[in-house]
Parts: structure tokens; C-alpha cells; sequence
């Protein structure tokens, strides 16, 4: 029982060892790494390893920790109000569940997907370190205490653009993905698309190490971008002689859209590839 | 029983706390861990390091503590001596000098005897976090002591760089009038402004009347919030004089950037490197020094801490106690921005200095890495990222 790679994702140890102990101790990860490095695709993994239904909460700017637990919709009952509707009388019908409520309330364990926490407000984490610690919370309207039956196993990512305060940090797992080296690649790769032809899979691999070593780079395509490339790739029917040309000059590589998703690393290339056929 | 492994990570700086090491010991009792080694080292990982930027100090000290483990890669040695020792020395050195130099073993024999020094060092210190290392352990510093060692080390430094400074030069005080031409640092500046509700409530606060009112079930519920105000608040910290005087203009601009965008903005002024002093007016500098203790007491650490200076130095004065180009510095410049960002919950240096030109200087080089990367060009870029560091 637990976590392991499988045949569709591909988790170094230092992952497992790591999400076999938030899930043992039933306390948060977080999970911090470049994007596109499988964040959000780990707490699908791990749902489906731990056999478990996934509760994804995509967190937004505007998004407040209340939502997550749940809203009074305070209008509808007004509107009610003036009709006349029965309804009325029980405020308990315009308590609307967030996505914690549902988790908490499920009779199976539940893994929870905290998406992009860094997004909300710098508030955000705060206002949630009771509800993730003890897994409940007060509901004020009906004076009634909501408690996990199982406590959910919850999964946090973050984008690194806002610091994180102490406190949250302190009761939570952390994990850093790291970008995978080569070797880990050609695993993913062969996860991914266990059909494609190794010739292409190889010189593709050179073609992507070396446009991530390209310096200046603003966004460094990351192993998402690799596996919607190679689809392309793959798609397109490209003979690997094709990538091969690259190995000379520094060319742009075929259908680089999938790859530079940023008009100024697009012009950047240009500039190089410029110069080495001038040089060349 | 990992106890002291704790003590010795804390020491280390890595904030890791009592609720970490308990959620360690409970994942060892769990069995996560199966006494591999291998996965201790990457439990403890996950439970006690909650920043990517604490990563590789927490290797070192696992490393260390747990010395009978397999330790991980040293650090490469630094291969870059030989050729900026002879520069400084070829910069220090008198033609007397080199010919002494000469007469006592050329220099290939100094620089020889030099590497062995540092090698022994790199042996005894392997694992030190700097790269010239804390006051005494320097190859550098330590040959210092040495008859040779005296000309290429900070005596004669100090010396030869004193009479430029003990002139007392009057440095203009920074003019923050010089509106002209700051447009685009505005621009940049004002990405620090936070928006933050404090103090008494006196506006109206329409959605939430409609919902109080909503809620009241039809009756008027008025709802005031706080003025919105800027809750910025600031300490620059600003390099004057010496090496910075062509750099004056541009920091003029800053300056008056800044003045207008935060509510509390302090500043101070150094020279070279902060040390155990700092003054308010470079006029009077006698009577507005202010020990720089005083300043970390008088502003809290939800200050956003800027230093403004182009870093160009002798590393002694970063380094060395005594390294001071002014005065006797008992502790080394580098312990007291330590000091200094380490209260500070944000801090970053802005350096005028084009950020082409950094690596060609050392001292540049060790503030960064004492800032830990948070030294940023004072272009509009270097100040939008800076502004994100600080907003964070």
C-alpha cells in the first residue's frame, strides 16, 4: 500500500517518500517546482493509486478561504423572502458546501487537490490552518460544526509567487519537484508514448536539453511543453533527420510552437539562428 | 533523538520547529521511512525544509550531522585565485614591492605557495558557505599575516585606499527634488504599493451594505470599511561617496521615486558596506550617525529593506573585521548585512552598476551571494523584479 510510480507517471523517490508520509501522518503536502513539471497531474496519480475520488479546488486571485468551506447566499433568501416561499424560514437551505465541505463529508477517504495556492490572496493559507489541521469547521448561520469523517489526504501546489506564511508551512509536507534529468525524461517520455520510434524520441530529447540550456530563455519549456511536442511530432509524421539538422546550428526546431510559448524567446532564436548560418 | 540534528539545522538558519520534528518522529514510528537511509534523508527532507531555497544548506547539514552517511558531493574547488590574486597584487604592488617580490622567490613562487595555502584550507574548511570564508579562515586573510603577505593583504589596502578617503569629502546629499526623468522608476516603484485597510472605518462599503442588507432581510444595513491607504513601508539604505559618485545621478532618481510612493520611507546612508554605523545626513554625518543596532530596533521587520549600492569594494571591508576603508570595524561587513536582512522579512540590493559588469568585480559577487541572490540591476526590469521579491 502506497504510492509508487506507475506506468503512466513517473515519481523519483524522494516523491514517494514524501507523499507516503503525508499521507501516514494525514497532514497537507505541498508541492512546489517549476510549472510543467506535473504538479497537478501528482494528486491525480495519487488518487488513483490510494483508489480514492479527487476533489479539485482551483484557487483564484479572488478566491477566499470561505468559499472553500461554504457561502450563505444571502440574495436568493432576500428574493425568496419577497415571494413568500416557505423555504425561507430554514437558513440552513441557502448554505451553499465548497469544495472542503464535500471532502470532509464523504463516507470514503478523499483526496483533495489544493491547485495554485499562491494565486489567492496572501491571506489565503492562513485563513485555512485550523480547517486543514484539525479538519473542521464552524458553521456560523446554523451553529453546527462540520468534522471530516476520514481526514481527506490534501495535496497543496504552489508557483512560487508568493511566499508561503510560517505557520501554514509548519503543519504541511514539502516537496520540490525538480526538473528531471535525462534519463528520467526518456522514462516519461516512454510512459507517455510507448509507441514512438526511439530514433525520434532521441534526437527530440537532444533538440529540447539544448533549447532549455539556450540562456536568456524568459519561460524554459518544461515536461509538459516535451509531451505536447512530441504529439506534434508524432502527428505530423516527422522523420528524425528532420531534428537531426539541428545538431549543427542552432536552428529552430519544427513546429516550436509547442515548445516557446513566448514571442520574445521566438525572436531570441532567430537572432541565433541568424548568426550561425551567417557564421556557418 | 534526532534532537541535536534540530539544534544544528536552526543553527544553519533553517527555520525548522518543534511541530516539524514531531511530524518526523511520527513518520519514523509509522515506518515510512523502512531504515533505508536513502528515504530517512528524504523524509526528513519533506518534514523539516519548507523552502526550496533551504534545500542545499539542509544537504550540508545532514551531511555533517550524519557524518558516518555516505556525504554528498563537495563543493567543486574554486579554481579562480591565481588569476585575481595576481591582478590585486599586480593593482597594490609598488614596482619596489614587485622586485622585493622578485627577489624573494618570484612570483610564481608567492602564487605557489598561496595554492598550497588554499589547498590545506579547502581541506580543513571543506563545506564553508563563502567564498572567501568568515574572518581568519581566508587563505588570503590568513597569509595576510605573513611578511610577504603584508603587501598583497589589507594593510597596505587600507593604507593606499585611505588617502582617498580620508580627505572627508563633503558627498552631496541625495536630492529628492529631481522629479525629471524618474517617470519610468515611478512606474516600477509603485508595484511595491500593497493596498492595505487600516484605521478607521469611513468610507462606504457598497457591496457589502447590499449584503448586510440582504442578510437584514430588506432593512437598510450600512457598512463602512477603512480608507484604502498605502502600507508600504520602507528603509533605504544608500551607498554615498567613494566609488559610488558616478553613480549619484542615478540614484538621485530613485530617491525621489521612492520619496513620493510610500507612506514611511526611512533612510540611511552608508559607505561601501553597512557596519555597526549609519547616518541620516551626509552634511552633518557627525551628528546624525546612529548606530545601526538602533535602526533594526526602531523599524520593525515588516520593513521592506533596500540597499542601494554598486557593491564595488575591497572584499576585505565585506569579509574582514578591520576592513572598514573609514574607520575600525570590529565585526566584518558581511556579519552585519546578515544581521541586517536577517531581520528583515524582505530585502534586496539594487545595484546601478550594469549587470554586465558584476562578474568582473569579487566584491559584487559575495554581496550577491550574501543576498542570496537578490541583487537586481536598477534598470526599469532589475526594479520590477526587485518589486516582486518585495511584494511577495
Amino acid at each position: 500500500m502506497g504510492f509508487r510510480s506507475t506506468d503512466r507517471y513517473i515519481a523519483s523517490r524522494d516523491l514517494e517518500v514524501a507523499v507516503n508520509a503525508a499521507v501516514t501522518l494525514q497532514r497537507p503536502l505541498l508541492v512546489k517546482g517549476e510549472p510543467g513539471t506535473g504538479k497537478t497531474v501528482l494528486a491525480h496519480e495519487v488518487a488513483q493509486a490510494l483508489g480514492c475520488r479527487l476533489i479539485e479546488w482551483h484557487i483564484k486571485s479572488t478566491t477566499k478561504a470561505q468559499q472553500g468551506l461554504y457561502e450563505y447566499d444571502a440574495v436568493s433568501r432576500l428574493r425568496d423572502g419577497q415571494l413568500g416561499d416557505e423555504r425561507v424560514h430554514d437558513i440552513a437551505n441557502y448554505i451553499v458546501r465548497g469544495k472542503l465541505w464535500d471532502a470532509f463529508a464523504a463516507d470514503e477517504k478523499i483526496v483533495v487537490l489544493i491547485d495554485e495556492v499562491d494565486k489567492a490572496d496572501i491571506e489565503f493559507p492562513n485563513d485555512l490552518l485550523l480547517e486543514l489541521d484539525r479538519m473542521q469547521f464552524f458553521v456560523y448561520e446554523t451553529r453546527q460544526t462540520v468534522t471530516a469523517k476520514q481526514r481527506p489526504v490534501v495535496i497543496i501546489t504552489s508557483n512560487n509567487e508568493k511566499e508561503l506564511p510560517d505557520a501554514f508551512l509548519r503543519r504541511c509536507f514539502f516537496h520540490y519537484i525538480r526538473f528531471p534529468d535525462r534519463e528520467t525524461m526518456e522514462r516519461i517520455v516512454q510512459a507517455h508514448y510507448p509507441d514512438i520510434r526511439h530514433d525520434l524520441a532521441r534526437e527530440a530529447l537532444t533538440v529540447f536539453f539544448k533549447v532549455r540550456d539556450v540562456p536568456g530563455l524568459k519561460k524554459k519549456p518544461a515536461t509538459s511543453e516535451l509531451l505536447d511536442w512530441l504529439k506534434l511530432l508524432m502527428v505530423e509524421d516527422l522523420p528524425p533527420e528532420a531534428l537531426r539538422s539541428t545538431e549543427k546550428h542552432v536552428l529552430i526546431p519544427p513546429l516550436h510552437g509547442a515548445l516557446l510559448k513566448n514571442e520574445q524567446d521566438v525572436h531570441l532564436f532567430e537572432r541565433l539562428a541568424f548568426l550561425s548560418r551567417r557564421n556557418g | 533523538m534526532f534532537a541535536p540534528f534540530i539544534l544544528a539545522l536552526r543553527q544553519a538558519s533553517i527555520p525548522a520547529s518543534i511541530t516539524e520534528y514531531l511530524a518526523l518522529l511520527g513518520a519514523m514510528q509509522a515506518g515510512v521511512a523502512e531504515y533505508s537511509i536513502e528515504d530517512f534523508y528524504y523524509l526528513s527532507r519533506a518534514a523539516l525544509v519548507k523552502d526550496e531555497r533551504h534545500l542545499d544548506r539542509f544537504d550540508r547539514v545532514f551531511a555533517t550531522y550524519f557524518r558516518a552517511l555516505e556525504t554528498p558531493e563537495a563543493p567543486a574547488p574554486r579554481d579562480l585565485p591565481e588569476e585575481w590574486l595576481r591582478r590585486l597584487a599586480e593593482k597594490l604592488l609598488t614596482p619596489a614591492e614587485m622586485a622585493q617580490v622578485q627577489a624573494l622567490g618570484g612570483f610564481e613562487k608567492l602564487m605557489e605557495t598561496l595554492r598550497q595555502r588554499l589547498a590545506e584550507q579547502q581541506g580543513r574548511h571543506q563545506g564553508g558557505s563563502k567564498w572567501i570564508g568568515t574572518a581568519g579562515t581566508s587563505p588570503f586573510g590568513a597569509y595576510g599575516y605573513n611578511p610577504e603577505g603584508v603587501r598583497i593583504g589589507q594593510a597596505e589596502s587600507r593604507h593606499r585606499r585611505a588617502v582617498k578617503v580620508w580627505d572627508k569629502r563633503e558627498f552631496r546629499d541625495l536630492d529628492d527634488a529631481a522629479e525629471l526623468g524618474s517617470r519610468t522608476l515611478k512606474l516600477a516603484l509603485r508595484r511595491l504599493r500593497r493596498f492595505a485597510r487600516q484605521g478607521a472605518a469611513t468610507e462606504l462599503d457598497l457591496s457589502g451594505t447590499v449584503r448586510a442588507t440582504a442578510n437584514n432581510a430588506g432593512h437598510l444595513d450600512l457598512k463602512l470599511v477603512a480608507e484604502r491607504h498605502n502600507a508600504v513601508k520602507v528603509l533605504l539604505l544608500l551607498d554615498i561617496g567613494g566609488s559610488m559618485d558616478e553613480h549619484v545621478r542615478v540614484c538621485q532618481d530613485l530617491f525621489s521615486a521612492a520619496r513620493s510612493e510610500f507612506k514611511h520611507l526611512e533612510y540611511y546612508y552608508f559607505h561601501n558596506c553597512p557596519y555597526e554605523r549609519l547616518w541620516r545626513s551626509n552634511h552633518r554625518r557627525a551628528d546624525s550617525e546612529l548606530p545601526t543596532e538602533q535602526v533594526l530596533r526602531t523599524y520593525g521587520p515588516d520593513y521592506k529593506l533596500i540597499f542601494v549600492g554598486d557593491a564595488s569594494m575591497s572584499p576585505y571591508e565585506i569579509t574582514h573585521p578591520g576592513g572598514s576603508v573609514e574607520h575600525w570595524n570590529a565585526e566584518a561587513g558581511g556579519v552585519w548585512l546578515q544581521r541586517l536582512t536577517g531581520h528583515y522579512r524582505r530585502s534586496a540590493w539594487l545595484n546601478p552598476l550594469a549587470a554586465g559588469r558584476w562578474e568582473h568585480s569579487m566584491s559584487v559577487g559575495v554581496l550577491r551571494h550574501l543576498m542570496q541572490g537578490r541583487m537586481f540591476a536598477m534598470t526599469l526590469a532589475g526594479i520590477e523584479e526587485m518589486t516582486r521579491e518585495l511584494a511577495r
